[in-house]
């Protein structure tokens, strides 16, 4: 049984990846198959979607009054309505956990800026998140080049070209920053970037475990600093084009922030639930409960954060009311029929409420049941938080859930066979880190 | 009220934490450690229990955030009301930025006025200070004597045991 008690010293502790963990993410990803193809039934032979019609011809009023002109209301160009869900909710999915595996690259990097010791026992799960970087950057590019058109209404045929009937005169002004080849370019920058310092700080990280020195660690420094800068720039870029050119229409400057704040937090409650994970399979011996306090902390302060950045920009869209920014709440508040009000609700509950209430006390952030619950509720908030991001703008009123889950079922069990693999190629413990005996030590 | 203590001066933190551990095992109660900066672990070497100040913060939150919804619904809603942006009178969004500072102000304030009553630390004329030395480089361990003479020359001995580099008394008038 785990303990939380003081220890003295850290050792080299190698991961083994058991058959059962093996088959428990097997078994995610065939629930996902399962659930993906009932959720596929269901939307080619409409099952349960008695009002689709009244619904659909509701939205397309809604587009039109909020001053969308010709050609912005429902699509049905081509693709039937379940090949379209699953481009999106692929595209939906990848980018939850693509973000989710940069920021373990952007905790590591912060921590080593910040000269930080108390993390160094963690370091090696934060490493380990960004494996997935490479797998998310592929998928990423795939949907992009194969279902562009139902996800991206500006990549449309003739949207931008004078005199087509397709064409739309705001989307056609942003045609300078949104076209084809710029977008491509942009989008390998971002993930050539993500995944070249990933790589980077991972090799550094085990050159120091097997030569030693603290070379390695100052090396670490200079990298991270760059990667830091770097990502400031990308990570705020990336949710313009990845997540907001979805409402091609609308824009927010606090954007970026919105959605850096959705990944972050999630990104350290994995880092938090893996440590929690670890500690009850007897790895980790010198993690305490020190430790889970200062995450627990980072996860409460974020939290609040997030609804902080969320709240910003909801209130000066709601004051100022003009109505190319309105339409992105009419959508999500009451539009489409009240498609979306429900899970706009819970997204504020789950992400802010709870954690808030949850991680309030001292004692909470000490306790692994406690933690181990919030954090799932965080993960699942953030993943529905982009869902509300991307589902109006692509789906309008024909979204669902038995797709959407299932495809991210199959994402996480993939994530996970790949992050445990990381994890158990080198030692949980970087043993030769200068600050790993201060982690040892730390008290909160 | 006045009264007498047996200060032990320590030159290092960790002889410091070993001594306190070792004085409060052989019985004896410390009335407080002073030290230059923070010293890891004192907390829980000295006994101290948990601070009830986040106690007094959640109460002062709740009036800040009374006081702010109540202000602006009182003002903008009843008692000159006005519309602005086209928005009802009773905007609660509109009210959340200044709901949120006001709780905020009053907590912080609040907690900073409680913990300076409850611990003695307010500002005045002439501050009790057990040895100047204390803010420089020196920690100081100071425990409460009783009116028995023989009890100081056991503590210093016990203190020396410890590590203290001098054990001293002082008489002094504290809160």
């Amino acid at each position: 049984m785990a303990t939380l008690t003081h220890q003295n010293s850290a050792t080299a502790e190698q991961l083994v990846v058991t058959d059962g963990a093996r088959k428990t993410f097997i078994t995610i990803i065939v629930a996902g198959v399962v659930v993906l193809i009932l959720g596929l039934i269901a939307a080619i032979f409409h099952i349960g979607e008695g009002e689709h019609a009244a619904a659909t011809e509701a939205a397309g009023h809604l587009g039109a009054s909020a001053g969308h002109g010709a050609g912005a209301s429902v699509h049905h160009e081509g693709s039937p309505v379940w090949q379209k869900r699953v481009l999106v909710s692929l595209w939906h999915s990848n980018i939850f956990f693509l973000g989710v595996s940069t920021i373990g690259t952007v905790f590591m990097a912060i921590n080593y800026v910040a000269y930080a010791g108390w993390s160094v026992m963690i370091k090696r799960i934060a490493e380990a998140l960004s494996a997935w970087i490479i797998p998310g950057a592929v998928i990423l590019l795939v949907v992009f080049l194969l279902g562009r058109h139902d996800i991206f209404h500006w990549t449309h045929e003739g949207i931008m070209d004078k005199g087509n009937p397709n064409y739309d005169a705001i989307i056609a002004g942003k045609s300078g920053f949104l076209n084809l080849p710029f977008y491509l370019i942009r989008t390998i920058i971002y993930l050539g970037i993500w995944a070249y310092f990933s790589w980077k700080l991972r090799q550094l990280s085990l050159a120091e475990d097997q030569l030693g020195g603290t070379v390695w660690f100052h090396k670490s420094i200079n990298v991270s600093a760059l990667f830091l800068v770097l990502y400031a720039v990308t990570s705020s870029m990336s949710a313009w084009d990845w997540v907001m050119s979805v409402d091609t229409h609308w824009f927010s400057t606090m954007f970026g922030w919105y959605v850096f704040a959705s990944w972050w937090v999630s990104g350290i409650a994995a880092i938090a639930l893996t440590a929690i994970f670890l500690k009850q399979a007897g790895y980790l011996k010198a993690l305490t409960s020190n430790h889970l306090h200062d995450l627990g902390k980072l996860m409460f302060g974020f939290s609040i954060f997030w609804t902080y950045v969320w709240f910003s920009q909801f209130m000066l869209i709601w004051y100022a009311n003009l109505p190319e920014e309105a339409v992105y709440y009419n959508q999500r508040l009451g539009g489409f029929e009240g498609r979306y009000t429900g899970i706009f609700f819970f997204n504020l509950i789950i992400n802010f409420v709870f954690p808030f209430l949850g991680l309030m006390t001292r004692d909470a952030k000490r306790q692994m049941i406690i933690m181990k619950i919030v954090c799932i509720a965080i993960l699942i908030g953030h993943w529905s938080d982009f869902y509300l991001m991307f589902m109006p703008g692509t789906m309008k009123a024909e979204s669902g859930f038995l797709i959407e889950i299932g495809i991210a079922a199959i994402f996480l069990g993939a994530f996970l066979m790949l992050f445990v693999r990381r994890l158990a190629s080198a030692s949980l413990v970087p043993v030769h880190h200068p600050f790993l005996d201060e982690s040892v030590h730390h008290t909160t | 009220m006045t009264k007498r203590y047996a200060l032990g001066i320590f030159e290092d933190e960790d002889v410091l934490l070993h001594a306190v551990e070792n004085v409060r095992a052989a019985g004896v109660k410390i009335y407080d450690v002073f030290s230059p900066y923070p010293v890891h672990g004192i907390d829980d070497a000295l006994g101290i229990e948990r601070s009830r100040l986040p106690i007094a913060a959640f109460f002062f939150g709740m009036t800040g955030l009374s006081f702010a919804l109540w202000m602006q619904i009182y003002m903008l809603g009843f008692d000159w009301p006005m519309i602005i942006g086209g928005k009802p009178h009773i905007a609660l969004p509109a009210f959340i930025p200044v709901a949120f500072e006001l709780t905020v102000f009053f907590t912080c304030h609040g907690m900073a006025l409680t913990f300076f009553t409850i611990t003695g630390l307010y500002p005045r004329p002439k501050v009790p200070v057990m040895d100047v030395r204390a803010t420089d480089d020196k920690f100081v361990m100071a425990i409460e004597l009783d009116e028995t003479s023989s009890q100081f020359s056991r503590l210093t001995q016990l203190l020396r045991d410890n590590g203290a580099s001098e054990v001293n008394q002082k008489e002094m008038t504290t809160k």
